[in-house]
């Protein structure tokens, strides 16, 4: 990473401008009680997000100017928590660094953000679920957008935390926005929850990193300084029982690399914290659009990238992430076959495509990682969007078995829905097929054990992805409307406000792959350094150590992406579209298999069994019940009251007997007593 | 510093009293007279301009707090019983400076939560509140210990009095159970204190229960005293520091000595819980700060795996126990157990970060835990019912109590931002860096204080209205919305920015952790706060004008012993 870098006043404004209005927001709902009309609102939130946007484009523009290498703004607001002195000093600061990484983060942040901003404005307009509630939407979309930005902005992981909890508030708020049914709060608990699970491998990862690097005196908790000081802690062990796996010495960076991307698992909802992103549909459409699959998801992935330099150093946990990456994208992606509810298959396929994006990480391609982070935000953007503006049209109708036939019915929704499926298969020239091509190749070349497997778990996983979209898509536009008649008659395309960032992300998913394209295809067109968004990241992405390849073989590679992603998607046409009884069939063929999928490999069942209700029992029957009740107050406390009392009344009882030639006795055999220790 | 300054802490504390004794004296001198007393009207408006009164008196205080500097300042000395070398001797540092500020703070809002709780003798309620503040301010400002000793004891009537004649059905059992517990650690205090002073009373030949040596006095303070500790466990600093220790962990207070906690704050009125939780617990800590650590450092240190093993019990039992409770107010209170559980970690990490944070989080956990506690009063006002179950969709009539509620909720559960978060932070890293294991399964409390906190709270406000009486629940009103302000504002300065705050507590604590170093026996290598190179050039780090002849009397005093 860079050095010191440029001071620049204008970062901290980014993030300022939308927690003003949110602010605002939150005072006029709560304070005032006079709140701003829904359309003011909305506006002043929108335009709080666009200009964040423009500012972003100023410094990046302010980035661009400076030599290659020392690409780095930063602005030093205040010191957040300061304490400590010498070795053990800890420093907070409310610190911004706009660095290449950061800075395509913050642009996409801002972008899709202010798109779906202006989405929402059409799509909640005739939420008359509850008063108020598009000044508390937007409120919480603003405070969301801070948050986020300040994840990404931020120069330590103090911060990042800070935006890092931040957004799962935020998210945890939207998805239970309609909070009068309970399953929508049920769910914003469950995601906040699985996330805190997260979250504290990634406390436990700063207090490791802190601990460590104060132990060589440079307590620093910034990126630039951590990266500088690593070295000095890259030989350092941590003991552990010898019956512990890979024991009886771990290597500290493994488990500091380990405890973040137990963080990253749970925000970007990797195995085994995925189960709350499938629920997370609860919430309102953009806010799927939005936080769970084009930004707070993708913050597991900006954190891997960021401390980049922490996994080259660990490369026993980078494999790690590669695998689970791999795992998560192909379990996700079966799932999504078989799923009915059109978010939750979107929802299934951002699992997946987040899964490729660990993959990409785990094997040192960050960059690519970064590429596909970028093009799935357009496109998974896109079709959430879309699918909303189904809904929309579909009365709020979200299952895809009461679809169907809407090609002919949505003539402008169609092409906007179809441009984002197409980029999501990967076929060329869409974003998709470039960013996905350069994942594969990254793996294809990287020297994580078993990198083979991984590429082949890659291309299978491409392979479903083009199958369950084209599913989605047959079962969404095309064949007969299976809509109940008094909807069939009103299904129109929505208005202009819900249809017009749509075309612009369409837009984007098309042409965005030109910012990644590769060397191989830069080649053949005849432009040097085409993958201009690689060699802007690379001066603060580590370097991988890939093996060579040559130029025919990843063009082959390429061609057989695309093959396997035409015969998913041939099949999924063919099973759909021309012989609709065969899925059905299928599944009372293999009930086991396809009862697995659809709920999605039980595994919240397992958790609940294994997890939740022990705790709870323990907590009740035991702790409570037994500890508590009965033997601490039980036998401690009241144990020992009725022992007083019970000593009262059988020996002290005889003591006041009311008998004088007692009283007498007692005395004289005590000053006897008495009268003896002091003359003895 | 001005004339008036120089008796500022005195008129902190005595204040509400006076204003007490006010409103008891009137009415007994207008009985006498045979005239009308002071109208019943004006006694809860004067009891509240008299706390708020004390509360700008403390902002004050705040003020002219000298944050550069380690010793205590206003110090106030004066001849009581000299004869047995009690005084009345106050003075602050930064640990008890915050405790003044979190004290006065919180009384006028829990006078102004509680305005139409108590119509039962309601002068006596009040006269009892504003004497519990004085109890309170002056235990937190004491550097007597016999003074010290007086103001425990004191503060515990009116408390026992307000849990058993304003409290729920079960206040006396309540009632008892908080006195006797409390008690039990006092006598064994006052042993150890008697102990303690005849000890000194060898050394110096001075009668004396002065903590420091007072502005311009002769005598040493108690924090002099060598307390004999060689390598045997048995040994007086050892049950002195036991004896000592009980009584602040009972209060505090530590499993397996908590129950006493959760029904008191299930019978005590909202008043009173809020005052118990915010500040009464906080006595416990703060003795474990003032004396039982300075005094004996030594066995302190030897305590540690003990109490940071109850420590982190307490946050994961008080946690587990609190995610299965149906009432919504002994489910705060438990937990209060996990996050005292923190606190106490925090400081017994003995490091800059862990006391820190320990202290910060004192403050953090009267706000945010007396915030509950208030929101939980007024929603019982209004529906006559803690159960969990009775409530459901409360969001949808109280949007307003909703989003105070959920802003407090996050800040109980250590959201950034708000200032749970800030202190949790600093008493991790203390933790782990004294006691990595600690800090480790610390963590695991976050996730648990979000599960329970967020099941309670999902299940009080969201879902829908099914019991029809909570449809026509109406939303805070305005007295209930300034009191919501007046603890979130604070709530989020201080998670936004600490600073001030920690800047204040840091020399008290850099401080503290010098008397370790200097007195204890052993201090390991790991506890310690390695005094950097430039250590000693930082402005208000100066060693003492008694610092040589301490360590003077300490040889002296092991030849002796």
């Amino acid at each position: 990473m860079v050095g010191v870098g440029i001071e620049s006043d204008l970062l901290h404004w980014i993030p300022l401008l939308p927690l003003l209005v949110a602010t605002y927001h939150g005072i006029s709902i709560g304070v005032l009680r006079r709140p701003t009309p829904p359309r003011m609102a909305a506006v002043l939130s929108c335009a709080a997000v666009l200009f964040s946007f423009v500012l972003a484009c100023i410094a990046f523009r302010d980035l661009l100017e400076l030599p290659a290498d020392s690409r780095v703004l930063v602005d030093d607001v205040y010191t957040w928590i300061g304490a400590g002195i010498g070795s053990s000093a800890l420093s907070a600061e409310v610190s911004f660094r706009l660095d290449p990484l950061s800075a395509v983060m913050v642009l996409i942040v801002t972008f899709v953000g202010s798109m779906i901003h202006i989405y929402s404005i059409g799509y909640m307009e005739d939420d008359q679920r509850d008063d108020k509630g598009i000044q508390r939407f937007f409120c919480y979309l603003n405070l969301f957008t801070f948050s986020m930005l300040v994840l990404v902005l931020s120069d330590n992981l103090v911060l990042m935390f800070l935006g890092w909890e931040g957004v799962g508030l935020c998210s945890y708020l939207l998805i239970g926005f309609w909070y009068s049914d309970s399953w929508n709060a049920y769910c914003g608990s469950k995601a906040f929850i699985v996330n805190r699970i997260g979250d504290c491998g990634f406390l436990i990862g700063i207090l490791l990193l802190f601990g460590a690097l104060s132990e060589i005196g440079h307590p620093a908790i910034s990126f630039a300084g951590i990266e500088e000081h690593l070295e000095g802690i890259v030989e350092m062990t941590v003991a552990v029982p010898a019956w512990m796996p890979f024991g009886p010495e771990w290597r500290l960076v493994n488990v500091i690399a380990l405890c973040f991307f137990l963080g990253a698992c749970g925000k970007s909802a990797q195995i085994p914290l995925h189960v709350w992103l499938p629920d997370a549909m609860a919430g309102p459409t953009p806010v799927s659009a939005l936080i769970h699959a084009a930004t707070m998801v993708t913050a597991g992935v900006y954190m891997v990238c960021r401390l980049s330099f922490l996994y080259a150093a660990a490369p026993e946990i980078s494999a790690v992430v590669a695998w689970t990456g791999a795992i998560t994208a192909l379990v996700a992606a079966t799932i999504a076959i078989t799923q009915n509810d059109i978010k939750k298959v979107l929802a299934y396929s951002t699992m997946s495509q987040l899964g490729y994006m660990f993959l990409a990480a785990g094997c040192g391609g960050y960059t690519a990682a970064i590429f596909h982070l970028g093009t799935h935000a357009f496109f998974k953007a896109l079709l959430f969007l879309g699918a909303g503006a189904v809904i929309l049209a579909m009365h709020h109708e979200q299952d895809l078995q009461k679809m169907g036939g809407l090609w002919h019915r949505l003539r402008m929704t169609r092409w906007v829905f179809f441009a984002g499926a197409y980029a999501i298969v990967g076929f060329p020239p869409f974003s998709g097929f470039f960013s996905k091509d350069e994942i594969l190749i990254a793996v294809w070349t990287s020297n994580v054990p078993g990198h083979i497997w991984l590429y082949g778990i890659g291309m299978a996983t491409a392979g479903i992805t083009a199958f369950y979209m084209v599913r989605l898509w047959v079962l969404t536009f095309m064949g007969e409307c299976r809509a109940a008649s008094d909807v069939r008659n009103h299904i129109e395309d929505p208005n202009g406000l819900v249809l017009n960032p749509l075309w612009v992300l369409a837009f984007f998913s098309a042409v965005a792959g030109i910012v990644g394209l590769p060397q191989v295809w830069g080649d053949i067109i005849g432009i040097e350094e085409s993958n201009s968004l690689a060699n802007f990241l690379q001066p603060v992405l580590a370097a991988g150590e890939p093996h060579p390849i040559e130029h025919s073989l990843e063009l082959w590679m390429a061609l057989w992406a695309v093959a396997i992603a035409l015969a998913g998607a041939g099949l999924a046409w063919l099973l759909y579209n021309r012989k609709p009884g065969v899925p059905g069939w299928l599944a009372t063929q293999l009930p086991g298999f396809y009862r697995t999928l659809l709920n999605k490999y039980y595994v919240d069942e397992l958790y609940d069994v294994v997890i939740v209700r022990p705790l709870v029992a323990v907590s009740d029957r035991v702790l409570f019940r037994i500890v508590d009740a009965r033997l601490i107050d039980g036998i401690g406390v009241n144990g020992t009251a009725r022992g007083i009392r019970a000593v009262a009344a059988n020996g002290l009882k005889y003591a006041q007997s009311g008998l004088t030639q007692s009283y007498v006795f007692f005395m004289i055999v005590g000053a006897v007593a008495v009268v003896g220790y002091l003359l003895r | 510093m001005g004339e008036f300054d120089q008796y500022l802490l005195t008129i902190i504390t005595f204040f509400p009293l006076v204003t007490a004794l006010g409103l008891m004296g009137t009415s007994i001198l207008a009985s006498w007279l045979g005239a009308e007393g002071l109208p019943a009207a004006l006694w809860k408006p004067i009891a509240l301009a008299s706390t708020i009164l004390t509360f700008l008196l403390s902002l004050r205080l705040f003020a002219v707090f000298d944050p550069l500097e380690t010793g205590f300042q206003l110090v106030e000395h004066v001849p009581w019983i000299p004869e047995y070398g009690i005084h009345y001797f106050v003075g602050v540092d930064g640990i008890s400076l915050l405790m003044v500020l979190l004290t006065t703070f919180l009384m006028p809002v829990v006078l102004l939560a509680s305005w139409n709780d108590v119509s039962k003798s309601l002068r006596t309620y009040l006269s009892f509140m504003l004497s519990l503040e004085t109890g309170m301010l002056g235990a937190f400002v004491s550097l007597n210990l016999f003074q010290f000793y007086v103001f425990w004891e004191a503060m515990l009537v009116p408390m026992y009095f307000i849990i058993g004649i304003w409290g729920g059905p079960r206040r006396i059992y309540a009632a008892v159970k908080f006195f006797l517990f409390t008690m039990v650690g006092s006598l064994l205090m006052l042993l150890a204190m008697l102990v303690l002073y005849y000890l000194s009373f060898d050394q110096t030949g001075v009668l004396n229960f002065d903590l420091v040596a007072p502005p311009g006095g002769v005598a040493g303070g108690l924090l002099q005293t060598v307390v004999p500790l060689d390598g045997t466990w048995w040994q007086t600093q050892t049950w002195l520091f036991v004896a000592f220790a009980l009584a602040f962990a009972i209060k505090v207070p530590m499993v397996p000595l908590h129950t006493w906690l959760p029904d008191a704050h299930v019978e005590a009125p909202t008043a009173g819980s809020v005052v118990l939780a915010g500040v009464l617990l906080k006595m416990g800590i703060y003795g474990f700060l003032r004396f039982a650590i300075p005094l004996f450092p030594s066995a302190a240190v030897d305590f540690t795996p003990l109490i940071m093993v109850l420590s982190v019990i307490g946050i994961i039992y008080g946690s587990l126990v609190a995610m299965v409770q149906s009432d919504i107010k002994r489910l705060v209170a438990y937990s209060s157990i996990a996050h005292l559980g923190f606190v106490t970690l925090g400081i017994f990490a003995l490091n800059v970060h862990g006391l820190n944070g320990g202290v910060l989080q004192m403050v953090n956990h009267g706000l945010s835990t007396g915030a509950l506690f208030l929101l939980v009063g007024m929603l019982y006002e209004r529906r006559h019912t803690r159960q969990i179950t009775d409530f459901g969709g409360i969001a949808r009539p109280m949007p307003v109590f909703a989003a105070c509620f959920g802003i407090v909720t996050m800040s109980s559960i250590g959201l950034p931002m708000l200032n749970g978060f800030v202190g949790e932070f600093l008493i991790l890293i203390g933790v782990y860096l004294a006691a990595p294991i600690f800090a480790i399964i610390a963590t695991f409390g976050v996730v648990l204080s979000a599960a329970y906190m967020l099941w309670m709270f999902r299940r009080v406000v969201f879902g829908p209205v099914e019991n029809p009486e909570n449809r026509g629940l109406i939303d805070l009103g305005l007295r209930e919305k300034i009191v919501m302000m007046a603890m979130v504002i604070p709530i989020i300065w201080i998670g936004v920015y600490p600073n001030p705050l920690l800047r204040r507590i840091e020399p008290s604590v850099i401080e503290l952790i010098r008397q370790l170093e200097t007195r204890g026996r052993v201090v390991g290598a790991d506890l310690e706060v390695a005094p950097e190179p430039g250590f000693d050039s930082e402005p208000g780090f100066e060693p003492e004008p008694g610092f040589e002849s301490e360590s003077a009397i300490l040889d002296e005093g092991e030849e002796r012993l």
